[in-house]
């Protein structure tokens, strides 16, 4: 699903250029559960936004679904991105001023998607994550776990090929966590591929496979017994 | 361009932020209306100025004998000087180019009556051009005509206060008056916008006052309308060139400032131009000015806008929106929202100015406030075209930046 070789990433910082990823190979198969690791500038989050196209690389090649990402427009990234990827954030990000349920619609009105269409297809979504009866509520009238199972629900209407959630668990207590991550894997289940950039050892027990980056560069990588969030 | 899933999108996007929708909105409205408000009370107070200035013609020359104050040509001084019908045909002949108008003026005074009423009045003995240089306006009947001059015909027009005086409600044309033991024929009613004493003169034929005066060919004075296409500088010329004509012909030296007299309006009238084009500038200016303060308001609050929204720009695009789609929506947006605020401001404004009408004629000198539309709309439209470059351009930059960026706020 996911192949990267030798991928490599500078930021220019005024005169200096700093070396943030050093050659990462990396391999994800359809239907894994892999947690991203790593303390805060080890490169983690540049690889999740390489990933999901929201960032360019230098070197190396990366192909997502068999389709070489390299140097979009801004335009056709986009239409990738919402054809091929979901994204679940640490912040939440609905929109403030949108229903539950207009924030779900909103990637399928992107598609291109007819209006009753997204709508019910929006409230199926909801209703997967358990919020159907909270599909008129703004998002200011949730709390932080609805909130995030709003996101997912988000993130899941567009039917990606990969779930990219970048701490996702950052905002919420540890009981809620749990929740959210039994979602998580009860989505893994039916088949998704979700790749989850985190720092709690916990929640990356939750997962799969563990890979371990640590300046640039991944100094671990291995499958793990899954432990079960409830 | 018109697509229904869009336009429902901005419709739920504004609904769902009224503050700022209003704001924005209101400035628009409030920019349109002061603008035509003002723009349309400046035209007032033009009206006005030129309803006073306009009331008697200001291409007239007037040309007056009088006595020399120097001696001239073996003549001596306090010689009197007057004009007569050579003077006038000879005018006629040598400016014809520069001419509109020309007629000579004898005012005498006497009793005028009507059966048993009678009254002293102004008469004057006038060719038909003086219709055009009085501005005299015909109710009845004609005015003097060639005819009256050629024939000595006892013909008169009465000013409208004349017949009145006269003739009450009774119908006065082809009835006679009598004046200076004469009868003479009522051919014709005038009225007049320069006042009451406009409208108390008795116009006749001035040959006709020739014959009756101890058959004289003088006359008191004459008026020369010139063409206004020759202009302020033309009439000064026409001015100098008719005086020299004048003393060269009676033996005035050409120094003395007695013996003929000419008055013009050209001078006023230049005055006239002058105030009414700085009023101009006025007006014009103000309508700038408010216009560029609506834009500047307009741009302040798009540029607000889009900071405000850059966060809500990057979740869009991070589940796909295309940055074109982000421009458009923007841009779609505060069209339509200056549109339709920038057109209740218009419709407002217009309301008030026809509203306004003439009561503030008396203590404001403000007359019939109006804009014209097409220079309202004009202003709207720029107003609306600005808006949206003022939303564009930050829109285009917001939609360039990278959603993560955007997102960013752990």
């Amino acid at each position: 699903m996911i192949s990267i070789k030798g991928l490599h990433k500078s930021y220019q910082m005024g005169a200096n250029s700093l070396h943030v990823l050093k050659g990462i190979d990396f391999e994800v198969e359809k239907g894994e559960l892999v947690a991203i690791m790593g303390s805060s500038g080890s490169g983690k989050s540049t690889l999740l936004n390489i990933i999901g196209m929201l960032d360019n690389y230098d070197k190396g090649s990366y192909k997502l679904d068999n389709v070489v990402i390299k140097n979009m427009d801004e335009t056709k990234a986009a239409n990738y991105r919402n054809k091929f990827l979901g994204f679940i954030f640490q912040s939440f990000n609905l929109i403030n001023y949108k229903t539950a349920h207009e924030n779900v619609i909103l990637p399928l009105y992107y598609q291109g998607v007819k209006r009753k269409e997204r709508e019910t297809k929006a409230l199926k979504y909801l209703d997967d994550v358990g919020l159907k009866n909270w599909a008129t509520h703004m998002p200011n009238e949730l709390s932080g776990g609805q909130k995030q199972r709003v996101a997912i629900a988000r993130a899941m209407v567009s039917e990606p090929k990969v779930l990219l959630a970048d701490e996702l668990t950052g905002a919420l207590d540890s009981k809620t966590s749990k929740e959210v991550m039994d979602l998580i894997q009860t989505i893994n289940k039916q088949g998704k591929t979700i790749l989850v950039v985190t720092h709690e050892e916990d929640i990356a027990q939750m997962c799969k496979r563990i890979v371990r980056l640590k300046d640039g560069v991944i100094v671990e990588d291995k499958k793990i017994k899954q432990k079960k969030a409830i | 361009m018109f697509n229904r899933d869009r336009w429902i999108e901005i419709f739920e996007t504004i609904k769902s932020n009224k503050l700022r929708t209003f704001l924005a909105g209101f400035t628009v409205a409030l920019g349109i209306l002061i603008f035509v408000v003002l723009f349309g009370l400046g035209n007032g107070l033009e009206n006005t100025f030129n309803e006073y200035f306009t009331d008697t013609k200001f291409n007239n020359i007037y040309i007056n004998g009088g006595r020399t104050s120097k001696p001239y040509a073996g003549y001596e001084s306090n010689r009197l000087i007057e004009l007569d019908n050579e003077d006038l045909n000879d005018i006629s002949n040598k400016f014809d180019f520069f001419i509109e108008g020309l007629t000579p003026r004898i005012t005498i005074s006497g009793e005028v009556g009507y059966k048993l009423k009678s009254n002293n009045y102004t008469i004057r003995g006038v060719g038909p051009s003086n219709q055009d240089s009085e501005m005299n306006v015909v109710m009845f009947g004609r005015y003097i005509n060639e005819l009256d001059v050629l024939n000595n015909e006892k013909n008169v027009v009465l000013g409208r206060l004349v017949k009145q005086d006269l003739f009450g409600d009774e119908d006065a044309i082809g009835k006679y008056v009598s004046g200076g033991g004469r009868s003479w024929k009522v051919v014709g009613v005038y009225q007049d916008d320069g006042g009451d004493n406009e409208e108390r003169i008795i116009y006749t034929a001035y040959t006709t006052l020739q014959k009756i005066l101890k058959n004289t060919d003088k006359v008191n004075s004459i008026i020369l309308s010139y063409k206004p296409s020759i202009g302020y500088d033309g009439a000064l010329e026409l001015e100098k060139k008719l005086k020299s004509f004048l003393k060269n012909k009676k033996k005035v030296d050409p120094s003395d400032p007695r013996g003929l007299r000419l008055r013009s309006a050209a001078k006023d009238m230049k005055d006239n131009q002058d105030f009414s084009m700085a009023l101009n500038y006025i007006i014009i200016f103000v309508g700038i000015g408010t216009l560029l303060a609506g834009i500047i308001g307009i741009s302040n609050i798009m540029v607000f806008v889009i900071k405000e929204r850059t966060k809500e720009f990057g979740i869009r695009k991070a589940v796909g929106a295309t940055p074109s789609s982000i421009v458009w929506m923007v841009l779609q947006e505060s069209i339509f929202i200056t549109t339709i605020s920038g057109y209740i401001g218009l419709f407002i404004g217009v309301g008030f100015l026809s509203a306004l009408g003439d009561t503030l004629k008396e203590e404001f000198y403000i007359t019939d406030p109006y804009v014209d539309l097409n220079t309202a709309i004009l202003a709207t439209v720029m107003l609306i075209v600005f808006g949206a470059i003022a939303g564009y351009i930050p829109a285009k930059r917001a939609s360039k930046i990278k959603p993560i960026l955007a997102l960013n706020d752990k």
